[in-house]
């Protein structure tokens, strides 16, 4: 008995509702068709293992060694900033703050989400790399550490909403339990929440990785852009994203060059695939773990 | 030192590690509103750039602004609510949903840059629309679809149950129960979810790079073939593209990207607010 309206609406439901797995689709699909074009010119053994990325010079070369160290240094930096720091804001948050003061703390981080990357970015520039090029009596700033510090402060809101969520989460049985055999708040906090809430707390580091390798403006903006292999994070150093916004513009359509970056588009969406697969497995298991409670 | 000095110490060393992350937040609000403040003249929001940018005003790219978040609006918002219809009203519990479930989680982790690439692979180049305010948007659009999504979802799903079955008993058809029970009462929940979306489109840069953004271009766009200058490649260009801009433009720029973007996210979060003292379910 259905109307022939709801029929045609209800295609179009399932035509949008499947249109994500198009639209992934259709992404892998326009960067392998551009970005494969260029293993006719190059190997991908050059590609992946080369460590010189001079695509303007005569003849170019592609090697984007230098690019996933700079990638690898920025993110490896912003994490080790990020989560002992992130961790330590959301306990505080959950468990020690008083209410209204919890509530104003989270109202900033929510705050920091909001701000356009490229205004950080802007910031950066005008406070961070002077005030690292004092302290370190560098002749300019702008370096991975300047990139690591910014990072870690743009993932802080990833990375505190979900373990505080998975902190939230954890039954609350096991927290009375503890504090009834005695154990002090703190004894609780890192005896039992914390093990509870170890699958979040491992999604929040993968999610905090992904929003940290595919961050492009900030980092274009205070990493110093030196497609060099990095030796320390005092250095100025170029991402895998910063290169291709920076390149693109100046990259003839179908030139090596071109393709190369279409290249690095694929690099950086296997990546980010299997970062929020891993993500999305810690969150579910821990989702698995809510329903035996 | 025993288990409740233990317990002193650290709560204070969590409150400090707290207090470092959250008075930058603080700080940049008060650096951009005092230095950005006294470039906020008539001139500067309504006239044309001058001078390679130095000077004049910044009109032109508060309206490209403008157009983009409408463009990405009209794209994003009926695609992501009808999906997310369908997920929450319609789909059922198998492999076809969970594989949706993924590509939703995957386009959010995209990195934005990479929505750039195919921006321009798909829309600017295959489909020969140019750089121009129609790439733009669909792209910035496919980047807001997972947001809009996942806010209506939750919109939806907070709906009772005992609504759809009273519709039901009452022989209207799925589709008369979600266009006459379900959607009414989850609208104010799918506009803050589509406005914060959009405040997170309005603010993108590295998408627009190459599908949209103009360097320099004093006039207001024709069309929607047009290219356009916007508010965070405006920024990006006066601060690492023009040499000896002055700081209150550059601070001027900021402050109003940073206030359209605080403006949208006030408003969903004052609608938030007063869907939660209303609804009496």
């Amino acid at each position: 008995m259905k109307r022939p309206f709801d029929f045609i609406i209800e295609k179009l439901v399932f035509l949008s509702g499947i249109a994500s797995i198009i639209f992934v689709i259709l992404i892998f699909i326009f960067l392998i068709k551009e970005g494969l074009s260029l293993f006719s010119q190059v190997s991908v053994q050059s590609f992946l293992f080369g460590v010189n990325w001079y695509p303007i010079s005569d003849p170019p070369q592609f090697g984007i060694v230098p690019l996933l160290l700079g990638s690898f240094f920025v993110t490896f930096g912003a994490i080790v900033i990020a989560v002992p720091m992130g961790l330590a804001a959301a306990i505080y948050i959950s468990e020690f703050a008083p209410r209204w003061f919890a509530n104003v703390l989270k109202t900033g981080i929510e705050l920091l989400a909001a701000i356009p990357s490229i205004v950080l970015g802007f910031i950066g520039i005008v406070t961070l790399a002077p005030f690292l090029k004092t302290v370190f009596r560098l002749p300019s700033g702008l370096t991975a550490l300047a990139g690591s510090i910014m990072l870690a402060f743009m993932a802080m809101p990833t990375i505190v909403s979900i373990i505080e969520d998975a902190i939230v989460s954890t039954p609350k049985s096991y927290k009375e339990g503890s504090l009834a055999l005695g154990a002090t708040r703190w004894q609780t906090v890192y005896r039992v929440i914390i093990p509870a809430a170890s699958s979040g707390i491992l999604a929040a580091i993968m999610l905090g990785i992904g929003r940290v390798i595919g961050e492009t403006m900030a980092v274009l903006m205070i990493t110093g852009n030196a497609a060099v292999i990095p030796t320390s994070f005092l250095q100025p150093v170029r991402t895998l994203t910063a290169t291709i916004a920076a390149e693109m513009g100046e990259a003839v359509a179908g030139s090596g060059h071109y393709y190369a970056l279409f290249a690095i588009g694929i690099v950086l969406f296997i990546i980010s695939f299997i970062i929020n697969l891993l993500a999305d497995m810690f969150l579910h298991r821990n989702g698995q773990g809510k329903k035996k409670r | 030192m025993d288990a409740r000095q233990k317990e002193k110490i650290a709560s204070l060393i969590l409150h400090l590690i707290t207090i470092i992350i959250v008075t930058p937040v603080v700080l940049i609000f008060v650096l951009v509103l005092v230095r950005g403040l006294p470039a906020l003249t008539p001139e500067f929001l309504f006239a044309m750039p001058r001078d390679g940018m130095r000077a004049g005003g910044i009109f032109p790219a508060i309206v490209g602004t403008i157009y983009l978040t409408l463009g990405t609006a009209l794209f994003s918002i009926p695609l992501g609510i009808l999906a997310a219809i369908y997920l929450n009203e319609y789909a059922q519990r198998n492999w076809l949903t969970r594989v949706v479930e993924l590509a939703i989680i995957n386009l959010a982790g995209v990195p934005s840059i990479v929505y750039g690439l195919f921006g321009l692979g798909l829309f600017v180049t295959f489909l020969q629309f140019g750089a121009s305010i129609l790439a733009g948007s669909l792209t910035l659009a496919i980047m807001t679809l997972p947001v809009i999504i996942t806010a209506t979802r939750e919109a939806l799903s907070v709906v009772p149950r005992s609504f759809r079955e009273v519709s039901f008993s009452l022989g209207a058809s799925r589709w008369q129960t979600v266009r006459h029970v379900v959607l009414p009462n989850a609208i104010p929940g799918i506009i803050t979810g589509a406005i914060l979306g959009l405040s997170r489109a309005a603010g993108e840069t590295a998408p627009i790079l190459f599908t949209v953004a103009a360097f320099y271009l004093p006039r207001l766009p024709r069309s929607v073939y047009d290219q356009a200058m916007t508010l965070p490649y405006h920024i990006y260009v006066l601060s690492t593209q023009v040499p000896n801009v002055s700081v209150k433009v550059q601070y001027g720029t900021v402050l109003v990207l940073v206030g359209m973007v605080f403006i949208m996210n006030i408003l969903a979060s004052w609608l938030r607010a007063r869907l939660r003292k209303r609804k009496t379910w």
